[in-house]
């Protein structure tokens, strides 16, 4: 059988999932945890507690700010012990909600039982709208790593039709596994989420999309999808960025978003499945999204992994539980080698973006010499977004930012396809985002 | 003899008329279709420094020799880098005086030299301060500092900042400094400000941007401001404030007395042309 993929561009990578297939590992709950306040895109949170109250788990401790923002929830219970700039991942200041939890408090989270609070009736009878406002109020964000707001997307605007839902379960990057181990760990909740997001967004149909090289998962979640209802399993040749929402949606309808659309333009809606997972403990059981499954993995790890951890756990913890060892001239990558950044503070907290760590040596680390561009044009045959990379670095770099935003610069959806695939190794993507800045700002002004 | 007259006199003679005709209808085009420009504006354009900064809000050098002339005068408007003599031949042009402006002269405020702050990472990506900006908070533990990587020094048209070769930061050359304001443009952690340049060239101004709280400041850099508000209550005239964990002096208050410099633990307080001081601390650095 031939399998589907997305035109035009892409690249096929070297898969490298050494924590494939690794069960989850419970990293369990901090006894103090940091919460930023920008775990999304869009405005940030602003932040409801003070020092010294008291919040319990899964309390509301950032309200979101405007249309595109999302919630921010306490995963433990604790005390309050600083609200304001903290050092995030970057080495940026990032406002933050400190929470540290006695000892006391600490063993009765760890002994909250779960309790479910919709059965399957009342989920049933629960209106597109209820699903909508409860994505809303838990603060479900795409846990693909580009943390759109979710309740933004299954709301379909007046006048637009979905007529497919596409539950993102690619995961393109080479690496990363943590989608694959949520799918293998709890395929019953990941289908029963996909459900009631179909629902919400009104589509009759809900494709969950995974690439071929994950058989096992693709396997279970066939079995465990019930007869009647209108979820299925499909199968895409392995391809980067096959993740990129534009990408899965050609992948697996065949249509193209146009330039400047968003997807429901296409008559589709993108859900990662990550967060399809947490809309179904949103649902079920009135569980914010506080926590998610980060990989550790590493080229030169022997016990690399799969991790649950709630958000706020710092950075450093999950690295402790694994062999990753940073040394001098190492790199820390949040996410996937292709898109992830490099961190600065590995006592950052996990994110609700957070999708795994990459632990990269000192010789991967660096970056080779680049030379001069020898116009092969490798980098516009595997742009997936049909641009010309070549030149819009070029103009950025010359500050032609005019002529860069003539030749769709703000397209690009940063993938890095064209830095992996140039001989020159010359620094294409760097550029770009320097434009793509530059462009933001002066619109701004 | 005919051969020659055919030869040569015949194509001197067309080519000569057919010359001198073109050269007829080239003088009526010139007549007829000449753009009267006043002259002042080419006088005030010779008066102007000529690098289109845009810091007088106009396009050009030539943009603000035109607005001079149909506001009759430099009426509201200024030329930084002209300086105050050349601003009042301009307005003598017009028959009109010139606005007294105080001068002003652009300052870093940053000291955290490579000595002084730590290195956090290593960069390795294209160089230039905005490429490093956009990745990540630097190489080094400030995130609010100086990236040392000259994009000031190549964007100041009139070659008033240096890259120092020791402390890596700018260094700006207050006779050269016209306050055009480009450079605090280009800097992608606006460190760099304008202030008045201060009777006799006399001023005092806070060499700091760090906007994290005391003590996390400080661990990153040694002389970086720490918010500890002494000098705000040292200051006898009130021109000092706190605002985002970084001191900030009112240009207008300040009377120049210097007791804030003596005071600051850090030394984060910078002064510029005064004689040689007579505190025991600040006269050690």
């Amino acid at each position: 059988m031939k399998l589907h993929t997305f035109h035009p561009g892409g690249v096929h990578l070297p898969d490298s999932k050494l924590s494939a297939g690794k069960p989850i590992v419970d990293v369990g709950l901090p006894h103090k945890v940091v919460i930023t306040m920008s775990q999304h895109q869009g405005a940030p949170a602003r932040p409801v507690v003070s020092v010294g109250d008291e919040v319990k788990r899964f309390q509301l401790v950032g309200e979101a700010q405007g249309f595109i923002s999302a919630n921010i929830h306490s995963p433990i219970t604790g005390v309050v012990k600083a609200v304001g700039p903290f050092v995030g991942s970057y080495g940026y200041d990032v406002e933050a909600v400190t929470v540290e939890a006695s000892e006391e408090q600490h063993e009765a989270d760890v002994e909250m039982p779960r309790v479910r609070v919709r059965d399957d009736a009342a989920i049933a009878a629960m209106s597109p709208d209820d699903i909508i406002a409860v994505s809303k109020d838990f603060g479900l964000v795409g846990m693909g790593g580009a943390t759109f707001p979710t309740y933004v997307k299954l709301k379909v605007p007046e006048g637009r039709h979905a007529d497919v839902m596409i539950v993102n379960a690619a995961e393109c990057e080479p690496y990363l596994t943590s989608d694959h181990a949520l799918m293998l760990a709890e395929p019953e909740a990941v289908v029963r989420g996909v459900e009631i997001a179909r629902k919400a967004c009104g589509a009759p149909e809900a494709v969950i999309a995974v690439e071929a090289n994950k058989p096992d998962a693709i396997e279970l979640l066939s079995r465990h999808i019930p007869a009647g209802i209108h979820v299925r399993v499909m199968a895409l040749k392995e391809r980067y960025p096959q993740g990129g929402e534009k990408q899965l949606i050609n992948a697996v309808t065949g249509r193209q978003v146009p330039n400047g659309k968003l997807p429901i333009d296409a008559g589709a809606v993108v859900i990662n499945v990550g967060t399809v997972y947490a809309l179904w403990r949103a649902v079920a059981y009135s569980e914010p999204l506080v926590e998610r499954i980060v990989t550790v993995t590493g080229p030169a790890m022997e016990r690399c992994g799969n991790f649950r951890a709630v958000t706020g756990t710092p950075i450093s913890t999950l690295l402790g539980l694994t062999d990753a060892y940073l040394e001098q001239g190492s790199k820390l990558v949040l996410g996937g080698p292709m898109m992830g950044r490099a961190a600065l503070n590995p006592d950052a907290p996990v994110e609700k973006g957070t999708s795994g760590l990459l632990v990269l040596p000192p010789d991967m680390a660096r970056r080779a010499e680049p030379e001069a561009c020898v116009r092969c044009a490798k980098c516009v045959s595997v742009c997936p977004m049909g641009l010309e990379p070549y030149l819009i670095s070029t103009l950025s770099r010359l500050r032609r930012i005019d002529d860069a935003a003539g030749e769709n610069i703000m397209a690009c959806i940063e993938c890095g396809s064209c830095s992996y695939v140039c001989p020159s190794s010359r620094p294409i993507l760097d550029f770009i985002r320097l434009g793509k800045g530059l462009l933001r700002s002066r619109k701004k002004k | 003899m005919i051969l020659l007259l055919n030869q040569i006199l015949m194509p001197v003679l067309v080519l000569g008329v057919l010359g001198a005709l073109a050269a007829g209808i080239l003088c009526l085009v010139v007549r007829k279709f000449a753009v009267k420009e006043d002259s002042r504006i080419a006088q005030v354009e010779e008066l102007l420094p000529g690098a289109n900064c845009g810091a007088c809000g106009f396009l050009g050098c030539h943009d603000f020799a035109v607005q001079c002339v149909k506001l009759g005068g430099p009426v509201g408007i200024v030329c930084p880098g002209a300086g105050d003599g050349n601003m009042c031949r301009i307005a003598a042009i017009f028959g009109a005086e010139a606005e007294k402006t105080k001068p002003k002269v652009a300052v870093l405020r940053c000291a955290g030299s490579c000595t002084l702050r730590h290195p956090a990472a290593i960069y390795s990506g294209p160089q230039g301060c905005r490429m490093e900006s956009i990745f990540s908070a630097g190489p080094l533990t400030c995130a609010y500092g100086c990236l040392e990587c000259g994009e000031c020094e190549a964007a100041c048209r009139f070659g008033a900042i240096s890259m120092d070769s020791v402390t890596r930061l700018p260094v700006i050359d207050e006779d050269k400094c016209t306050a055009c304001g480009v450079c605090v443009q280009t800097c992608p952690r606006g460190i760099l400000d304008i202030v008045p340049k201060g009777p006799k060239g006399r001023r005092v101004w806070v060499a700091c941007s760090n906007r994290q709280r005391g003590a996390v400041a400080r661990k990153g850099c040694q002389v970086a401001c720490i918010a500890c508000g002494k000098c705000v209550k040292t200051c006898p005239f009130g021109a000092i404030t706190l605002s985002g964990n970084v001191a900030v002096i009112d240009p207008d208050k300040c009377r120049l007395c210097r007791k804030c410099v003596a005071v600051c633990p850090t030394g984060a307080i910078h002064t510029a042309n005064f004689p040689v001081l007579e505190s025991p601390k600040t006269a050690e650095s």
